[in-house]
Parts: structure tokens; C-alpha cells; sequence
């Protein structure tokens, strides 16, 4: 289609340029789309905010670590308008009473599997895995999502207005993650993020070799995934190459005076290859899933030998032993509060691994749930963790740690520009707790996405259910 | 100082009864007994086991006396159904004991209720430092089926990490509904099919010929059970939890309800036989056909109907988690002292370990005192007794910990 497009404005006379100029490097461009959205694009758009709403007088985490005792917080037009003390409520303003109460960005969770392996987990659901060839990078987790899981509610009720579907981690390369707003939509459109760019999953370790190995098929040891995306992104540089010989063709085509001449053809796109090559240019955000100390220092050389970065090394049970190079780096750590045990490279597990990991200057740490249950809770584990931290000595704040739930999670999947934190013109995206989000105790009174009430404790009859709950 | 835990550990391995005397002043105990709650209290320990409880009590000369300082006190927690000490790496078959699987057609061979799990139980499993040093000084071994649906016996076990670790009769288990249809010919009807055929050839052996479920040992051990010997069922179903009691009150056995998403639909059907439930009360999710209706009240209401409720997590070693349980309950309407129970009296109620899980007179000191509310995820244990011992509040996290902070302060020094 793309070559289609191109042959299509050449043929006019038109200049193509204004979609080459959508070209960021030498990958092949999405395909515009014939009317209004680009297919697989958000269609999501947060309905109009009524009325402004100030929060007034809570204890507030702004995500970017600081707290406001006393805190208020104005919505308007579906964006943050102001954080401070003593704020005024605008004409026609809903104000809300938040004495004794927290609020805190909303929660963002950088490792989800709903949707994409369901509530009900049946046969028929198991979408997550294209467990059919080690490297599947063509495959977007997006197109296995089911909007009518329960468990998105359940997360909503758990404050989680933001998170990634990631496929498994059978593969070494599993296919690209969708960021979506935790929204209720008819189909993955509607919740996807705009603007969010799409992860690239990759796994290290033991599920590869075992899921290839006991198939009698590479691969089947740790050198044999290193191989493996080796190989991979060996070929999408490739594949990268033809691209630009094509786009150099073109180019001098287009300068050409010949009118004989013939426009060149285009390679072949490889959704697989598209992919890879588009992690290698910074459009897909690589998302590492990573056990081992020592597999994380590998992945780290693999991501220099083909000119990519990994935003996240996620599950990173061993993380805590590189936590200075995670730093130096600019890599996150996307980590459960305490699992360990359920296979060897999950053996060396510290509750302590997120609050080492945020120690150093430049760090990076986040509590993430890989779990239809622990996304509910992602608050607990960061409280937790924080414990944790804070019994080792460590100088941990809940302003602080708030940020291994929000602020540093949106930054693992590009969307710190839009939300995360609390801060004027962000998206309103906004938890009021009960008390301090640091409990057991604690549940979400009211949960915001975009200015939009989306949860209200005190009101059970009007929560969202999805059509399977009926 | 390293000696002095060297000899802590070597005490508790060996078993060694030379509990020195205890006295804890001050704390707020919790003893999950009838007195409930009691401020600014004192519990004296003697010969391993709790001597008084009460204000102002004498420390007996030579006894180790802590200050409580007002922190709560609890008795040792219930870690729930586990593997813990016959399973180290789930995904590593050396490390595992937990189930019996022969690799045969279920009639061959695997119906074998005389599987006792227990046997299996290594008190130096790593898993156990891990989970005892978070205030967990007992679990309830429990074998896992795949292949059949009696998974075999269990028993309670301390994690004091002695030789001797049983402290609790035998109990069986059971798997019913969805997760037991392939050991079951693919329908629930047969578990009961199956069922009826194991118990009448224990009732009348000359019927087992071949094709028998039961080894003669198989039968001599289900008999036990059918006067009054306490089965687990795992079960969540509602209409599968009411065919459960009915048919362990038809034949004999004391039924206890493991899983019971549905339970709180027939909560009164199980106040009124009697019938406990071991629930994991993070459950809220249609996981599938046998729990659409999974919520998070479900502890609340069946300890509203009169239901005992105790609590598991479902992994092994995240046995340490199940006091996040009992706090999520209470975070969603259960009474706080009914959910601590669930983590101490309930369990050793539903177990029949009557010398633990309060803390009263007579019984067995394993304590817990806690940097605060014992349900809440920002507390921890501060120290741990079992036996009235010391348990050294250490394990291979904790080593790992320690290596890695000094690295992560040396470089910060640099």
C-alpha cells in the first residue's frame, strides 16, 4: 500500500515529499489513512469535562516528588490547571472536600497482560503468546486485546488510569506493546493512548530456551538467545539498508529530467524486520523482559552493537546488583515489590531490589505487576518496597516512591510529556485516596482520566462492568 | 555476635528444648484468643511455652526480658496451604516433591490416597528462613494433583526448621470442580463417580479387583478418613462447594472448603454443617467457569454468616504474603480480629493444632512482635519466637541484601 501510494503520487506529478517528510529515517512510513484516523491510531478522546473541579485541601503527591500538605488541585478542560495552596474554585466549579484524604497522579502500570490473556483465562483466550517462532517482532500485542476483560475495572478501581500490554515472554522478540488509557471502549481504539509509542517486548532467559528447546529448536540455551536477536536485528539492518538504496533511488528518480524513466520498486515490507528496524531508529521503546544481573549486562552490549536503547529491563528480580550501571545508563527497572522462587532465575530475589535500584543519582525504579491481582494493588507494592527501603537505611518518602508508580512508569513508555506527574497542562489523570496510598487499608475514593470521573467508591451501581460481567 | 547466632541456629536444628525463659513487657497483644486484645501487657514464657499473660508480670531469674515498647504482639502466623520444604524451584522437577505423578492413566496407578507428602519435608529449605523471619511459624503442607484428584496427605508443619517439624494430624486433600476434570474422564460428575467406587472398595475390599483405584495401602489409609478424618477440598463453585459438604457428611469425613470463590452464595449451607473455608481474599476475578462470581468481600461475608475463615495465597514462596491477605480483607469490611484470626486461632482450629495460634496460658510460645499494626504492608516483624526460642532474623535474602548495600554505600562513599 505504502509502494502503492508512492506510485500513485509519482504518477501525478505530485511531489511526494510531504510523505517522505512523515518519514522520520529509513523504515517504511505508516500508511496514511484515506479519511480522518490512521488505521490501528487512537480513536480515543476524553469526552468533554463539564464543570471544573478543585480538589481542595488533601495531602498531595505531584509525582514529580514533592508534597503539598494542604494541598488543591484544579481540573479544567480535561487537563491538570493548577497545583498549589488555597486555590480559587472558578464559577460553576464541582468542589471536592479532601481533608485527611491523598491524591496522587494517577497509576501506570508498564506491564500488563489484560486483554490479552483475559479474566476468564480459557482456551479461547490465550492471546498473549505467539509462541509459534522465537522472533514474532511483527505481531502487535494490540490486536490480541479483548476491551472486555474484567480486570481493567478492577485496575481502575485500583487507581490504574494508564497502562502497557505487553505480549509474553515466550519468544525472544514477542512483538510490539500498546499503551492504552484504562478507559472502557468498544475495541483497543478507544483506549489506546494518543500519541503513545509502542513498546517492543523482548524476554531473556530460562522461558525462551525452554519454550524452543523442549520443541527440539533453537533456542535452547542462553547463547542461543543472544544468537537469536543477534541474528534478528542483523537482518533488519539489513532490511534497513534496501530501504534507504530505495529512498536514494527515488530521490534521484525524482530529481531525474528523463520522462522515461521508471520510478524504482520498492522492497518488500517485512512486518517483522518494519519492526525491528523501528526499534533501532527510537520509535519503539524496547521493554526487556530480564531476571539475571549478568543477562541484563548482555542485553546492555546487544542494545550497543545495533544502536538501540532499552527503556525498561522488567521483572529484574537480580536488579539490585547493577543498580549503578542501570543509573549510568538511563535504563529503568520495572520490578516487583517481593515474587521469587517459581524458577532459578528468580532465586536471587532482595525486598529491598526497587529501593537499591532508586538509590543512585539518575535512577529510574518502578513498581510494575505482570498480574491481573497486582495491578489492582500497585500502591501496596510500592509501600512495600518503600519499607523496604526505608528499614535499609535509605531515605525513601512517599513522594518519592509515588514515583515508582507513576512519574517514572510514564517515563518507560514515552508519555511523561503527557501525564505521570501532576503538574499544569498535563492530562488529568488523578487518584483521590482514602488516606495514604501507602496502606493496606488504602483504597481510590475517585479516579480521574482526563478530567472525566471514571470511579467513585460511593457510588457502586454507576461503576463501569464489561459486557461478560452481565 | 555471628557465634551467638551460629549457636541459635544449631539450637533450632537440633531440636534442642533449652528454651530459656521469656519475658516480654508491654506489648499490645494481640492473642487471637477470647481476651482479644490487651494493652500495655506482659507474656511470660517458660519451657517454651506461654506461663501467663497479664499486667506487671516477674521476670523469673535469668530470663531474657524485651520491651515491647507497645508494639503488637501477635502469635506466629499461619503461612496457608504451601509446599513449603518439599518444593525450592517451581520450575526445576529435582527441587520438587510436592506431587505424585507416575505418568500413567490415573486408574493405573495415581489414586493414592496413602501419599503422605510430609515425608518429603526438608526443614533446611531455603524457603523456610525466608518465610519464618515474616512472622509465619507454621504452614500447612499440602500435596498438588494434576493427574489425579486425591492430591494425598498433609500435615501441619513449624518452620522452626528442626528434623522434626510435624505438628499436626494427617489431613487429605482433594481437587473438585474445573481444575480436576482431566483427572476425571473430562466431566465433575465422575469425581463422584470416581469417589463412590474408592470408598466402596475400602467399605468392601472383595470388590477391588483389577481396575481398582486403591493399593491395599491406599485403602487402609482412606479408611481413616471415613470416620471423621478431616479432607480438604480444593473447590470453588457454589453448587460444587454444596455437593462437597453432602458428600463428606455422607461418608463420614470432615470436610474443609480450599479456594471457595463462590463460598459466600452458600454461606449459611456452611455455617450451619460447620464447614470452614481456606480463601485467598485477592480473589475478585471470573478466572474462570467455577468463580464468575469471585469478590473481595467474600472473608467479610462468610465471617458475617459464621463461617471460620483462615487464609492462603497460592504460592509457596509467597507464603509471607498471606498476612497482606488478612489486611485486604479488613480493608474490605471483614472485622480486623476475625481477619487476624484467619491468620492464627482459625487455622489451628480447622487443623486441629490445639496448642497454637493464640496466645493463652499452656500453649506453645511462637510469637511475633511487629514494628506495628500486624495486618498493615508498612509493618514488619522485628522478632520472631518459636518454641519460646529466638528465631534469628535472618536468611538468604537478607545475606544477599546486606552484600549488595554495603557495595551500593561503598561506592556512594567513593
Amino acid at each position: 500500500m505504502v509502494e502503492a501510494l508512492l506510485a500513485a503520487l509519482v504518477a501525478a506529478g505530485v511531489s511526494a515529499c510531504a510523505v517522505q517528510a512523515q518519514q522520520p529515517a529509513a523504515v517504511p512510513p505508516e500508511v496514511p489513512a484515506p479519511a480522518g484516523r490512521a488505521p490501528y491510531s487512537s480513536a480515543y478522546a476524553a469526552p468533554a469535562q463539564p464543570a471544573p473541579i478543585l480538589i481542595r485541601n488533601a495531602t498531595v503527591l505531584t509525582g514529580t516528588g514533592s508534597r503539598i500538605d494542604g494541598g488543591d488541585i484544579l481540573i479544567e478542560s480535561n487537563r491538570i490547571a493548577a497545583v498549589g495552596r488555597g486555590l480559587e474554585a472558578p464559577a460553576g466549579a464541582t468542589v471536592i472536600d479532601a481533608a485527611g484524604r491523598w491524591v496522587t497522579p494517577g497509576l501506570i502500570d508498564v506491564h500488563s497482560h489484560l486483554g490479552v490473556y483475559p479474566s476468564p483465562q480459557l482456551n479461547a483466550h490465550s492471546d498473549g503468546n505467539e509462541a509459534t517462532d522465537p522472533v514474532t517482532a511483527g505481531v502487535w500485542a494490540e490486536h490480541s486485546v479483548w476491551p472486555q476483560d474484567p480486570g481493567f475495572q478492577r485496575a481502575l478501581e485500583g487507581g490504574v488510569t494508564s497502562l502497557q500490554i505487553l505480549p509474553g515472554s515466550a519468544n525472544l522478540i514477542g512483538g510490539r506493546g500498546v499503551t492504552v488509557k484504562n478507559v472502557w471502549g468498544r475495541s483497543y481504539q478507544d483506549m489506546k493512548f494518543p500519541g503513545a509509542p509502542q513498546g517492543l517486548k523482548m524476554a531473556c532467559g530460562e522461558n525462551p530456551k525452554r519454550v524452543y528447546g523442549g520443541r527440539q529448536k533453537a533456542p535452547s540455551t542462553r547463547m542461543g538467545n543472544v544468537a537469536g536477536y543477534r541474528q534478528a536485528f542483523a537482518d533488519a539492518q539489513d532490511y534497513r539498508e534496501q530501504w534507504k538504496e530505495y529512498e536514494a533511488k527515488l530521490a534521484v528518480f525524482k530529481a531525474g529530467s528523463k520522462s522515461d524513466a521508471t520510478a524504482p520498486k520498492p522492497p518488500k515490507r517485512d512486518l517483522r524486520l518494519e519492526t525491528l528496524a523501528a526499534a533501532m531508529n527510537g520509535e519503539l521503546l524496547v521493554h526487556n523482559h530480564c531476571y539475571r544481573a549478568d543477562e541484563m549486562g548482555i542485553m546492555l552490549d546487544l542494545a550497543r552493537e545495533f544502536g538501540f536503547r532499552i527503556s525498561a529491563f522488567h521483572h529484574g528480580v537480580e536488579a539490585y546488583k547493577l543498580a549503578d550501571r542501570l543509573a549510568a545508563e538511563g535504563v529503568c527497572g520495572a520490578l516487583w515489590a517481593d515474587w521469587w522462587g517459581f524458577k532459578l532465575e528468580a532465586w536471587d530475589s532482595v525486598q529491598e531490589n526497587l529501593a537499591i535500584v532508586d538509590a543512585p543519582a539518575g535512577s529510574c525504579a518502578i513498581v510494575h505487576s505482570d498480574s491481573s491481582e497486582g495491578i489492582q494493588r500497585l500502591n501496596q507494592e510500592a509501600a512495600k518496597a518503600m519499607t523496604r527501603g526505608v528499614r535499609a537505611g535509605l531515605d525513601i518518602p512517599p513522594e518519592r516512591a509515588i514515583r515508582w508508580v507513576t512519574a517514572n512508569a510514564a517515563k518507560a513508555l514515552g508519555i511523561l510529556g503527557q501525564t505521570g506527574t501532576l503538574e499544569t497542562g498535563k492530562m488529568a489523570d488523578v487518584v483521590l485516596w482514602n488516606g495514604t496510598p501507602f496502606s493496606v487499608y488504602a483504597l481510590p475514593d475517585i479516579v480521574f482520566i482526563d478530567g472525566v470521573l471514571r470511579y467513585d467508591r460511593a457510588r457502586p451501581d454507576a461503576k463501569p462492568r464489561s459486557d461478560f460481567e452481565l | 555476635m555471628r557465634m551467638a547466632a551460629m549457636l541459635v541456629a544449631a539450637a533450632l536444628a537440633a531440636g534442642a528444648a533449652q528454651a530459656q525463659d521469656l519475658l516480654i513487657r508491654g506489648a499490645r497483644v494481640h492473642t487471637a484468643g477470647s481476651a482479644g486484645t490487651l494493652e500495655d501487657a506482659d507474656v511470660l514464657v517458660r519451657g517454651g511455652r506461654i506461663a501467663d499473660v497479664g499486667r506487671g508480670l516477674a521476670a523469673p531469674t535469668g530470663a531474657t526480658v524485651i520491651d515491647a515498647k507497645g508494639r503488637p504482639l501477635t502469635p506466629g502466623l499461619f503461612g496457608g496451604l504451601t509446599q513449603i520444604g518439599v518444593e525450592e524451584v517451581e520450575l526445576e522437577p529435582s527441587t520438587v516433591d510436592a506431587e505424585l505423578e507416575f505418568k500413567q492413566p490415573a486408574w493405573m496407578h495415581e489414586w493414592r490416597p496413602e501419599f503422605d507428602v510430609t515425608r518429603a519435608f526438608n526443614p533446611r529449605s531455603a524457603v523456610i528462613p525466608v518465610t519464618r523471619v515474616e512472622g509465619m511459624t507454621w504452614t500447612m503442607l499440602a500435596p498438588t494433583a494434576q493427574h489425579s484428584m486425591i492430591a494425598g496427605q498433609g500435615a501441619a508443619v513449624s518452620l522452626a526448621g528442626r528434623w522434626e517439624s510435624v505438628i499436626g494430624g494427617r489431613t487429605l486433600f482433594v481437587n473438585l470442580g474445573s481444575a480436576a476434570l482431566e483427572a476425571s474422564g473430562g466431566s465433575r460428575a465422575a469425581q463422584y463417580m470416581l469417589l463412590d467406587q474408592a470408598i466402596r472398595e475400602v467399605r468392601e475390599p472383595a470388590t477391588a479387583g483389577e481396575g481398582a483405584l486403591l493399593q491395599p495401602e491406599g485403602r487402609a489409609a482412606l479408611k481413616d478418613y471415613l470416620a471423621g478424618g478431616r479432607v480438604v477440598f480444593r473447590v470453588e463453585r457454589a453448587a460444587d462447594i454444596r455437593a462437597a459438604i453432602d458428600y463428606a457428611r455422607r461418608h463420614g469425613m470432615k470436610p474443609v472448603i480450599a479456594g471457595g470463590n463462590e463460598a459466600w452464595l452458600v454461606a449459611r449451607e456452611l455455617a450451619a454443617a460447620d464447614v470452614p473455608v481456606i480463601l485467598n481474599a485477592l480473589d475478585n476475578l471470573p478466572g474462570d467457569f467455577d468463580r464468575l462470581t469471585a469478590r473481595l468481600d467474600n472473608a467479610k461475608l462468610l465471617n458475617e454468616a459464621g463461617v471460620r475463615v483462615a487464609f492462603s495465597w497460592t504460592d509457596t514462596h509467597q507464603a509471607r504474603k498471606n498476612r497482606q491477605l488478612a489486611g485486604n480483607a479488613a480493608a474490605h469490611g471483614m472485622a480486623w480480629e476475625a481477619a487476624l484470626a484467619g491468620l492464627t486461632s482459625a487455622p489451628a482450629k480447622i487443623f486441629g493444632i490445639a496448642d497454637r495460634g493464640t496466645i493463652e496460658k499452656g500453649k506453645a510460645a511462637d510469637l511475633v512482635l511487629w514494628s506495628g499494626d500486624p495486618l498493615e504492608v508498612t509493618t514488619v516483624a522485628e522478632q520472631v519466637w518459636v518454641d519460646g526460642q529466638p528465631v534469628e532474623m535472618k536468611s538468604r535474602q537478607t545475606e544477599l541484601r546486606d552484600r549488595y548495600l554495603e557495595r551500593l554505600r561503598s561506592r556512594q562513599a567513593q
